[in-house]
């Protein structure tokens, strides 16, 4: 079950490469800034572009230069979903939705309209005319409808960027939800860290038409050598379990591989699987666990690496936290003042906490 | 009030219309579609063909088409070598004149149409697994309505006004080539006035109307 790309197509002057090898489950997040070549990687995978090389899709080959095999985009099993929503106006939400189901075998039709329907949403949409929605519900009915088509690959090409933040959050948990109940693998474009850390479980960066990283999530946000553009966002993310809701603190525990966390309790739940994103600039350093410090999250760790950031007098320390990756950063006066190297036991005090 | 000459030009008129109409849209809308997508320079110079009746006097196309399709015309030679005699003078004649000469008023709303749909619904319709033919039938006709009824209206209301190209390659023959504006042309000629204001306030009416339909169709196309 994997996805392996190697196609290159260059566009007036621009190079784009895509040597790359995605799980075949789970969400990919293709991240990084306007111009690094996200949606023209994922119009190669659609075949929407000719790329030049080679693509296969859990088994499957859909382009292959060598044997001169190239599958058309209406002959691949995938679902698309635009940057802007990209229903037919000339038909309705009902209609749109079944464009592409009506278009599939019988016994390829793994996913029911009234499931797709319920899963995003949009029962009360149904007769409505695509003029009629806001853009948080035409993208929804857009997502449905490429469900519909039971895809092997689902491709959402930044599908939340057109929306504003309430429109976004009025889609986030139904792409959540996607994630969650249906096994099917996800390529997602965005140049939003926010979305990539709420909904990618593996992530592949891009800079200037080049794979300039890829890996596991939270492995690949903690590495150091990463391009100096990703650094200032430099952040990282842990998963875990609630265990305990503190209504009198009104903190809520958060159980992951290396220790706990206290968040901020809001609506979780015990049992719940929440992920949190930790910056870089708001993990701090120290030699003894400093228990009268007004910080709530104090994590022992050992430092891994240590590396000079891109801001001069800065580094960046990453630190192994039970198996979990953190990433510090820290001035090079307290490196040099605390006599910090790699191999050592450390405090990470963790002055906030996000929870995705 | 109308002769049985004015109403057999009249159904004659009618049936040129129908019948090049028909014919234009189905030869118009590939073409257009072609037009409309191609960068090629085949495309361009083909769009610049089937433009030039447009500036072209009729009677420079009705000209050429009597000599391409009279006895020593290369085309006149091929129609007779397929057994279908010569056209000029003939109804089939008309129809053919008339297309050419309408070509430009059909081609240039379906181009347009098809144009403005862009390229995004092809893409998302190949998304979801339509083929290109079933794309063009099911998502680029629908959204191009307007322009193919624009284009429709346009051909009918423009070969029922034509006039120099009858002239030239269909002549005068009643029940065969005699169109109202050449009726009118023979009412004048011998001064029967009267008659000759019936048949033209009749097609003033008949413009008239087909351009407001044209008018308000396309407005409420837009609103919808």
């Amino acid at each position: 079950m994997t996805i392996r790309a190697d196609l290159t197509l260059t566009r007036s002057g621009h190079c784009t490469r895509a040597d790359l090898t995605l799980p075949g489950r789970g969400v990919t997040a293709l991240f990084g800034p306007s111009g690094a070549g996200k949606t023209t990687i994922l119009r190669m995978l659609a075949g929407l572009e000719r790329g030049a090389g080679s693509l296969q899709v859990n088994g499957e080959c859909w382009q292959d230069d060598a044997r001169g095999v190239f599958l058309p985009a209406h002959r691949r099993a995938l679902g698309y979903v635009f940057q802007e929503a990209s229903l037919f106006p000339h038909l309705d939400v009902r209609a749109n939705l079944l464009f592409g189901y009506r278009r599939i075998p019988d016994q390829q039709r793994r996913i029911a309209p009234e499931a797709a329907i319920e899963l995003l949403g949009i029962a009360p949409l149904l007769s409505r005319a695509p003029a009629q929605l806001s853009g948080g519900e035409r993208q929804r009915v857009a997502i449905a409808r490429a469900l519909l088509t039971s895809p092997q690959l689902l491709l959402l090409d930044e599908p939340l960027s057109a929306l504003d933040t309430r429109r976004k959050e009025e889609v986030l948990p139904w792409l959540e939800r996607l994630n969650s109940e249906l096994d099917m693998p996800v390529v997602y474009v965005t140049h939003s860290i926010d979305e990539v850390c709420r909904l990618a479980d593996y992530l592949v960066l891009l800079e200037a038409g080049q794979v300039a990283a890829s890996g596991p999530l939270a492995d690949t946000l903690a590495r150091l050598d990463l391009p100096a553009a990703f650094e200032l966002e430099a952040s990282t993310v842990l998963e875990g379990c609630v265990t305990a809701v503190d209504s009198h603190y009104q903190l809520a525990t958060l159980r992951f591989a290396g220790g706990e966390l206290k968040v901020g309790a809001g609506e979780l739940q015990s049992g719940q699987t929440r992920r949190v994103r930790i910056h870089a600039r708001d993990v701090s350093l120290a030699r003894s666990a400093a228990n009268d410090s007004s910080i709530v999250n104090r994590l022992p760790a050992t430092i891994t690496a240590i590396r000079p950031a891109s801001q001069p007098g800065q580094v960046l320390v990453q630190l192994d936290a039970g198996g979990s990756l953190l990433l510090a950063r820290i001035t090079r006066l307290s490196l040099d003042t605390l006599q910090l190297a790699a191999g050592q036991q450390v405090w990470a005090q963790i002055k906030s906490v996000a929870l995705l | 009030m109308l002769s049985p000459d004015d109403w057999s030009a009249i159904r004659l008129t009618l049936e040129l219309a129908s019948v090049t109409t028909l014919l234009l849209l189905a030869i118009g809308i590939p073409l257009a579609w072609w037009l409309a997508r191609s960068r090629s320079w085949l495309a361009r110079i083909t769009a610049a063909l089937v433009t030039m009746p447009l500036v072209l006097p009729p009677t420079v196309i009705g000209f050429y088409l009597l000599i391409a399709f009279g006895a020593n015309g290369p085309f006149g030679q091929l129609t007779q070598v397929l057994g279908l005699g010569l056209l000029p003078f003939t109804f089939a004649g008309l129809v053919i004149a008339s297309i050419l000469y309408s070509l430009p008023f059909a081609i240039q709303p379906l181009q347009q149409a098809f144009r403005a749909i862009g390229a995004r619904p092809l893409e998302v319709a190949a998304t979801l697994r339509a083929s290109p033919l079933d794309t063009f039938v099911h998502v680029v006709l629908p959204l191009a309505r307007p322009g193919l009824i624009t284009a429709a209206v346009m051909s009918f209301a423009h070969t029922v006004g034509e006039f120099g190209v009858v002239l030239m390659i269909g002549g005068n023959i009643p029940q065969e080539t005699r169109v109202i504006s050449v009726q009118i042309y023979d009412h004048v000629e011998a001064l029967e006035y009267a008659q000759a204001h019936w048949l033209s306030a009749g097609m003033l009416v008949f413009s008239f109307a087909v351009l407001l339909a044209l008018n308000l169709l396309n407005r409420r196309e837009a609103a919808a």
